[in-house]
């Protein structure tokens, strides 16, 4: 039973071939009123082409304060980055 | 066990972005809460003085661009109710403080647009502080209001343009238009000088502010840059500043100017400003007026879900 108008969170793609972006939030009773509220409030100035919304309470998140131990494995694995192998400079088109 | 105050505070002196699940102390929060929650009320209640000229703009140029800034006001608002949303308040409360009386805004829009010259002054000036403000804001520690900030100071800066034309093009025209130019310049002066609050010596909050770095730069600095910036903008314009007190000061680099009469300040705050009581009923209307509106929206949404469930 809704009584009020729930958050929405709003995705914008400014440009074809970019991917959306997080632009804020908005209330509206549906999310066809939501599209158009967003167009209202973000894209005043034709910075979209291309507008999502997804109630506030489906966006699931990751905890900041377990950010530590969740990103714990990426951070000692430098030999992803290109710069850790050692080529001579003669070496083309690598 | 981590210190989670050291961790915050480690991220403010990093330059690093508090975000809205990230620890914070109440008291940050409690304050971001006031600052962003009235900032929002400000744009709101600022779209009234303006919208006021609407239809009676001169122009159908002017009349566009009027209303496109009055819109922009509204999405400003908007963005900033979001950010503070993110805090822990609730919209429904923001806007309820506002309507009780219980939240404020800023001072400078009790204040009445009596000639279409207003506009213009308001554009100028009122805008022009406002900027000057919000530019530091973008570097707000709070990340959802410094990305508000930024997306409100990309906006505003044809808010003033647009009002400074306004002035530019009286000034240029009849005796009587430029002397209207200058009758608004004298009623609305001041009160920009007031927006950016006490002087640091009578300013609560600053300190705290400026530790946690919501605030970058102290309202006496922030004054004394918009007067500096906008005598050389009245001399373009040809007219004169309402202060007898202001001039070159060579030692200090800067233009010295007359005290304000905070006593006018403290009187518009609480209330007794020449228009509080005529926008808070505004607000107060609107908001009930426009009831059956949420309420039939809602009533729809629900209809539609029913349906849904029911295939």
């Amino acid at each position: 039973m809704i009584t009020s108008e729930p958050l929405w969170e709003v995705f914008i793609r400014s440009k074809q071939g970019l991917d959306h972006k997080h632009v804020g939030s908005l209330h509206a009773a549906d999310a066809q009123m939501a599209i158009e509220n967003a167009r209202d409030v973000y894209t005043r100035r034709m910075e979209g082409v291309s507008i999502w919304v997804v109630e506030s309470k489906y966006i699931h998140a990751s905890n900041p304060d377990e950010a530590a131990s969740l990103y714990d494995p990426a951070d000692d694995k430098i030999y992803r980055h290109p710069t850790f192998y050692d080529l001579p400079d003669e070496l083309k088109y690598m | 066990m981590e210190n989670v105050q050291k961790v915050f505070d480690d991220k403010i002196a990093g330059e690093i972005k508090i975000e809205p699940k990230d620890w914070m102390p109440d008291e940050y929060r409690k304050t971001l809460i006031r600052q962003v929650s009235q900032h929002a009320h400000s744009e709101i209640v600022g779209m009234l003085p303006e919208a006021n000229w609407i239809t009676r703009a001169p122009t159908l140029r002017r009349k566009a661009t009027l209303i496109a800034k009055v819109q922009d006001e509204a999405g400003h608002g908007l963005y900033l109710y979001a950010a503070a949303e993110t805090l822990g308040i609730s919209r429904e409360e923001m806007v309820d403080q506002l309507l009780c009386g219980r939240a404020k805004y800023s001072s400078i829009f009790n204040y009445p647009t009596l000639s279409w010259a207003d506009i213009g002054a308001i554009g100028w000036l009122v805008d022009g502080a406002a900027i000057m403000n919000q530019v530091p804001l973008c570097r707000a520690s709070y990340g959802p209001y410094s990305r508000a900030m930024i997306r409100i100071c990309k906006e505003e800066s044809f808010h003033q343009r647009q009002g400074y034309e306004i002035l530019l093009t009286l000034c240029r025209g009849t005796k009587e238009q430029k002397a209207m130019a200058q009758d608004a310049l004298n009623r609305w002066w001041w009160p920009s000088l007031m927006m950016f609050g006490p002087n640091d010596d009578a300013s609560p909050h600053t300190a705290q502010s400026m530790k946690w770095k919501i605030k970058r730069f102290t309202n006496d600095e922030l004054r004394q840059k918009f007067v500096d910036v906008c005598k050389q903008q009245a001399d373009i314009l040809g007219i004169t500043i309402p202060d007898r007190q202001l001039q070159w000061n060579s030692e200090r680099n800067h233009y010295d100017f007359g005290d304000i009469n905070w006593g006018e300040f403290q009187n518009v705050i609480k209330g007794n400003g020449p228009c509080n009581k005529e926008r808070l009923s505004e607000r107060v209307r609107a908001h009930q007026e426009g009831k059956w509106v949420r309420e039939a929206a809602i009533a729809y949404a629900m209809k539609r879900k029913k349906k849904v469930a029911a295939l």
